[in-house]
């Protein structure tokens, strides 16, 4: 059992969980994810590991709850325990001297991108993070970013934080200036996002890496569910990535492949929504 | 003749082999219990009173765990269940599960005497029967030897290393296993079906070996959680038996439509994660028509599965024809009884979708045999302009797999050969010394027995290498 430290709603249904975990505290890098189930009856549910402090032994998890195994995990308090943590999973980020470097975050995908941006930061670059939400009480991680960033810019869809609109007129802002254009472009979030970024950065050829999350079993490179078409081959997002070349990513397959299960979980979402 | 006295060659011989119990096909389509139920007591000893107790023994030659068969089915046949269970404890860490799971028809029964003129005796039913009987009863646990001071890690929870952890306990070595998955079995667990190898067997064997006083650490993916150079430094010595991992796809166009499996997703989603009941979170595709690419026993296995989640057609699609199949025998059988379809020789070219992503049909060429390959079984040729569709709404590739390269790439010393197996001497000893190996990660894909002889077999070498040292 893995004891949880400390949990708090960070923004509506998404919670923010620190996790005694030492194995994966030690050997985690920047980009790798866990496998996370808070008990018997869950799935096997890939996280992100947000943080990580080696010397506590502890992880910190980002969480949204969507479905019966997340919200399970979402629910459980400081002192309860999860019933698995298995990893550090993936292939770490390939942290480089880009120079500047645009951090795009959607919703939850800020909290995958908030260890990338870090070790952006660490390794020497100018990091300027674009995170967005539906709303302000969407947007999150935004001070924790501010205290390693250049510059955090926030947008909303409704326009109560920040710029009205998406992340995307943000970026398509800094690409148009060449003082301002980034060397390398790191990107997570919904599907649509992460397409959208890496549309507008194609044509000037930015270097754009994105994160992928499609559906996993077991995340060792066992069950090939996560397969995803990148650059016309094959590949595994659990082993292989998950962060592959933006350009390269066939979202398309990636989007429809993520709605495999759509039916099967609004069944067992009826289900668990009548017995609770 | 009473069943208590000996009985003679004569008397011996007139015996025939007993049928096992099985559920009904017509029943177990719709369930995911064991098929077959076990032999009942006086079955039991009857079957094992059809032993001659040759002086050859070849049966015990056949074994890949060695188990000394004639006197294990001589205690059997003079109702002495304590005393089977006692000499099967000895020789063999599951025996519930290869009594269940073994190709006996190729193994220890292929050798048998009595084969030669008529049926072989039932070793595997026989071994299963006093498993299970043993599960009743309390034995007395394994006579352990006392305590070496060594520390050994084992990779892998899975037949091979389940088997090397026990031999090493009663060996008196303090025996930590690292399992990837949440729960122990590795293979037992995700890839062989409730309806041939109970959830509840499996619990019973990894229960037993821990109460020999194995440790069990889950959720431990070396490679990526420990590596090999950190179980160096903790351990004394390893034993490497962390399977075969990447699935193989037949790498035709639509393979990514929703639908399509490799067979290693498609059993760990119904099988670890329970997908077959109503209740489980675990979702599966279910279609009218599945399709199974592949002739070995994880085809069959999928493919029966696929008949118990509804699939009115459940058609196996193989390259070669019958006789080709490297599934076991048992397992076609129970397949065809289902009503299992068997397609031999066509192969997938393509699979085709609806607008919404979804699998709706397979593209198939019929091949026929050509000259015999590397493997020694005729070489499958497309017979050209034979294309046909196949409808069809799951597919599921149970085409074999490739090594994982998850540990082996963080273990830079390890050797490995061009598949990226783990190389090992006739020890099983790889290229560091303390760092031994076994089962798929040596083998490239095998059986759940081969593993277990090599776990076995590493297990002593094992001892052997910690003792010399010692002694040096």
């Amino acid at each position: 059992m893995y004891e949880v430290i400390h949990n708090e709603e960070l923004a509506p249904e998404v919670w923010r969980l620190v996790v005694r975990a030492p194995r994966v505290a030690d050997a985690r890098k920047p980009g790798q994810f866990v496998i996370v189930r808070a008990s018997e009856a869950c799935e096997r549910i890939p996280l992100t590991i947000a943080d990580a402090d080696a010397d506590e032994g502890t992880i910190t998890l980002v969480v949204q709850a969507v479905g019966d195994s997340t919200r399970e995990i979402a629910s459980v308090p400081a002192g309860g325990a999860m019933r698995d943590v298995a990893g550090p999973l993936g292939r770490p980020t390939e942290i480089e001297q880009w120079g500047r470097v645009a951090c795009v975050g959607g919703g939850v995908g800020t909290a995958v991108l908030f260890p990338l941006a870090k070790a952006l930061a660490e390794a020497g670059n100018a990091v300027t993070t674009l995170i967005g939400g539906r709303s302000e009480p969407h947007v999150i991680l935004r001070d924790e970013l501010a205290a390693f960033c250049e510059d955090v810019r926030v947008t909303t869809e409704d326009g109560s934080l920040g710029r009205k609109g998406f992340v995307t007129a943000e970026l398509e802002e800094m690409l148009a200036d060449d003082a301002t254009c980034p060397q390398a472009v790191y990107a997570v979030g919904p599907v649509p996002m992460m397409k959208a970024v890496v549309e507008l950065t194609r044509p000037q050829a930015v270097k754009t890496i994105v994160s992928l999350n499609p559906i996993m079993v077991d995340g060792t490179g066992m069950c090939g569910g996560c397969r995803v078409t990148v650059g016309g081959e094959v590949k595994f997002a659990c082993v292989d990535g998950p962060e592959f070349d933006g350009h390269a990513v066939d979202f398309d397959e990636l989007s429809t492949r993520q709605r495999t299960y759509e039916e099967d979980y609004c069944r067992l979402d009826a289900q668990f929504r009548q017995t609770e | 003749m009473s069943t208590t006295e000996t009985p003679t060659a004569k008397e011996r011989m007139a015996i025939e082999r007993a049928a096992m119990p099985e559920q009904p096909a017509e029943e177990r389509v719709r369930n995911f219990n064991e098929v077959n139920l076990g032999l009942v007591e006086e079955v039991a000893v009857r079957e094992a009173q059809r032993c001659l107790q040759c002086k050859n023994r070849p049966c015990v030659q056949g074994c890949p765990v060695g188990l000394r068969i004639p006197e294990f089915l001589e205690k059997i046949a003079a109702r002495d269940f304590a005393a089977a269970a006692e000499i099967l404890q000895a020789d063999n860490a599951l025996p519930a599960t290869t009594g269940r799971v073994c190709p006996q028809e190729e193994q220890c029964e292929r050798l048998c005497v009595r084969g030669k003129r008529g049926e072989p005796v039932a070793i595997g039913w026989l071994e299963r029967f006093v498993a299970d009987w043993m599960a009743e009863h309390a034995t007395a646990p394994a006579s352990k030897a006392d305590p070496s001071g060594f520390r050994v890690a084992v990779v892998g929870s899975g037949p091979g290393g389940l088997t090397a952890a026990g031999e090493l306990a009663l060996r008196g070595h303090e025996v930590t296993i690292f399992e990837a998955l949440h729960d122990a079995g590795g293979v037992l667990r995700y890839g062989i079906p409730e309806f041939r190898l109970p959830k509840r067997i499996i619990d019973r064997e990894v229960a037993n070996l821990e109460a020999l006083g194995v440790a069990l650490e889950t959720n431990v993916v070396v490679g990526r959680t420990l590596t090999i150079g950190q179980i160096r430094e903790q351990f004394d010595a390893c034993f490497i038996a962390n399977g075969a991992g990447l699935p193989r796809f037949c790498n035709i166009p639509g393979e990514n439509l929703k639908g399509v499996y490799s067979a290693n997703e498609y059993l760990t989603r119904v099988n670890l994660m329970g997908a077959y009941r109503y209740e489980s979170r675990t979702p599966v595709a279910r279609g009218t028509t599945t399709v199974v690419f592949g002739g070995g026993n994880t085809a069959m296995d999928s493919v029966r599965t696929a008949r118990r989640l509804g699939s009115e057609r459940a058609i196996i699609a193989y390259r070669r024809g019958r006789e080709e199949m490297p599934a076991r025998a048992e397992e076609v059988k129970h397949a065809q009884e289902e009503g299992i379809e068997f397609m031999f020789l066509v192969s997938p070219t393509e699979l085709l979708g609806d607008e919404d992503g979804w699998l709706r049909a397979a593209r198939l060429q019929r091949m026929e045999l050509g000259e015999p390959d590397a493997s020694g079984r005729r070489r499958p040729v497309p017979v050209d302009g034979s294309e046909f569709e196949l409808p069809c709404q799951v597919a599921v590739a149970a085409i074999g797999t490739k090594a994982n390269p998850l540990l082996t790439g963080t273990a830079p010393n390890l050797q490995l050969n061009k598949w990226g197996n783990i190389e090992t001497n006739e020890r099983h000893q790889t290229s560091l010394p303390d760092v031994f190996a076994g089962g798929d990660i040596v083998r490239g894909g095998a059986t759940v027995i081969l593993a277990m002889g090599d776990g076995k077999a590493a297990a002593r070498e094992i001892d052997d290498f910690l003792r010399e040292g010692a002694s040096a």
